[in-house]
């Protein structure tokens, strides 16, 4: 029992840390694109951010599936398996570049595994409409919306000023933004975690029932997601900041301003929004704010595509891994496929790295010119 | 189920709201700004004539950043105080 509790710490620390690099652009993507922050810099900056805000929340919302799942029937095998389902999901859309909700991904994996360890009726699907399926179809919308007449407003009262102040300040104030987003991520996703490793242990009675997290749990959840941030996703900063659309710094200050609105507004209001899809959401929505942006709708059409299929193949993983780790043999194999399966994965994002000296440097959609000149903004 | 349009309509308003307050108030403190940079010197591309007279930019400069910088304080007590 002790071993598996182990296991469940661990792969959720995994979990944390891919966490963390993927959602690095929600923060950091445009900043990095129009040259407000250097990568680098930028994605430290992110890094001590998160963990900042994973110390920062009064609240850990402790429940691991928002009560997706009947969490009665949650074994630290389905949690494991669940986590399992979750990280090689997030780490195939990093290989291809897509941003995607790491709740979506987790909340699926949890799906999945529960369906096979206590059969479907473990499982709330009219919370999952509720609670995903909507929250998927409007959060981008909103924050598109919103993201999109900030834009516009910036540029028809920025006509009237001097443009060196404006790129200037735009820059400065993007950093101040940028900030917010990562900050209020931190606050948001470290939570999960700690969450997900402090119900495993009230499960088996290391810790009492509704007990607050261990100062380790906060510091362990804390650190994973800061480290991954600071990683760097480069693969989605390249997505998100160059290849939807050229974001110039005006357009980067609207886009995080949204995304930080839009999270704090719902957080307030109780709903947990996804900050992957709010941040895409408002990236997009300031593409189209401009105007003469070039648009790159089919990467956005494969984002949407992504985001529709996080929940379901990460379920599968789930409930596979679920399915084959039952005793300590099965889930000492699920772990060993797992590593494998990272590994490979690793090594194919070797064959096309992307780094942060090449992030700005996005490779030209395969037949079509890019009509556009490169970001003026430097 | 039952989905909470209030909610969410408020989450869209309250969103709007601030967003598009902060950046007027970004982009006016800046245009402030553009007066003086006007008067130290020829800048690139001055693309009309700035709105302010130096000192008149400064001052709105100055009053909006205050107030944008209180929208951000604001946020960060959203933030820790959730």
């Amino acid at each position: 029992m002790t071993t598996m509790v182990i296991a469940v710490v661990l792969t959720a620390l995994v979990f944390d840390f891919t966490n963390g690099f993927h959602d690095t652009a929600n923060a950091m993507a445009t900043s990095i694109a129009t040259g407000a922050l250097r990568p680098r810099v930028a994605v430290l900056l992110a890094g001590v951010l998160n963990l900042v805000g994973a110390f920062l929340s009064v609240q850990v919302a402790l429940t691991i599936s928002s009560g997706l799942v009947d969490e009665a029937r949650i074994t630290p095998e389905v949690i494991f398996a669940g986590l399992i389902g979750a990280i090689l999901w997030n780490l195939l859309t990093w290989l291809l570049g897509l941003p995607s909700s790491s709740s979506h991904a987790l909340f699926g994996g949890l799906i999945g595994a529960s369906w096979v360890a206590a059969g479907s009726g473990a499982i709330n699907f009219s919370t999952v409409v509720g609670k995903v399926l909507v929250p998927l179809a409007l959060s981008p919308v909103v924050a598109g919306v919103v993201a999109l007449t900030a834009t516009a407003v910036v540029y028809r009262l920025a006509a009237h000023g001097d443009r060196r102040t404006l790129n200037r300040g735009f820059q400065a104030a993007q950093v101040v933004s940028a900030s917010m987003v990562a900050l209020a991520h931190g606050t948001n996703d470290a939570q999960k975690t700690m969450g997900v490793i402090t119900l495993t242990l009230i499960t088996v009675g290391l810790l009492p029932a509704h007990a607050a997290p261990p100062l380790w749990v906060i510091a362990s959840a804390g650190l994973a997601i800061a480290a991954g941030t600071a990683m760097g996703g480069w693969r989605i900063i390249q997505t998100l900041g160059n290849r939807i659309s050229d974001i110039q710094s005006p357009q980067g200050f609207a886009a995080e301003t949204a995304s930080t609105a839009v999270i704090l507004s719902a957080a307030h209001l109780g709903f947990a929004l996804s900050t992957t899809q709010v941040a895409t959401g408002a990236v997009l929505g300031a593409a189209n704010g401009r105007r003469k942006a070039v648009v790159r709708w089919r990467v956005a059409g494969r984002m949407g595509a992504v985001w529709l299929l996080t929940l379901p193949a990460a379920a599968t993983v789930g409930g596979l891994a679920a399915w084959v780790a039952r005793g300590p043999a099965g889930t000492v194999l699920v772990a060993a496929v797992a590593m494998a399966i990272a590994a490979v994965i690793y090594g194919l994002s070797r064959r096309k790295p992307v780094t942060a000296v090449t992030v700005n440097h996005p490779p030209a959609p395969r037949p079509v010119a890019i009509a556009a000149p490169a970001a003026a903004a430097a | 189920m039952t989905i909470h349009w209030e909610k969410l309509l408020g989450v869209f308003v309250v969103s709007f709201g601030a967003t598009v307050a902060v950046v007027t108030l970004v982009t006016l403190a800046l245009l402030g700004l553009s007066a003086r940079a006007a008067r130290l010197g020829p800048s690139d591309a001055p693309a009309r004539p700035a709105l302010f007279s130096p000192p008149a930019g400064t001052a709105v400069a100055a009053v909006c950043l205050v107030a944008a910088a209180l929208v951000v304080l604001f946020g960060l007590w959203a933030i820790v105080a959730r």
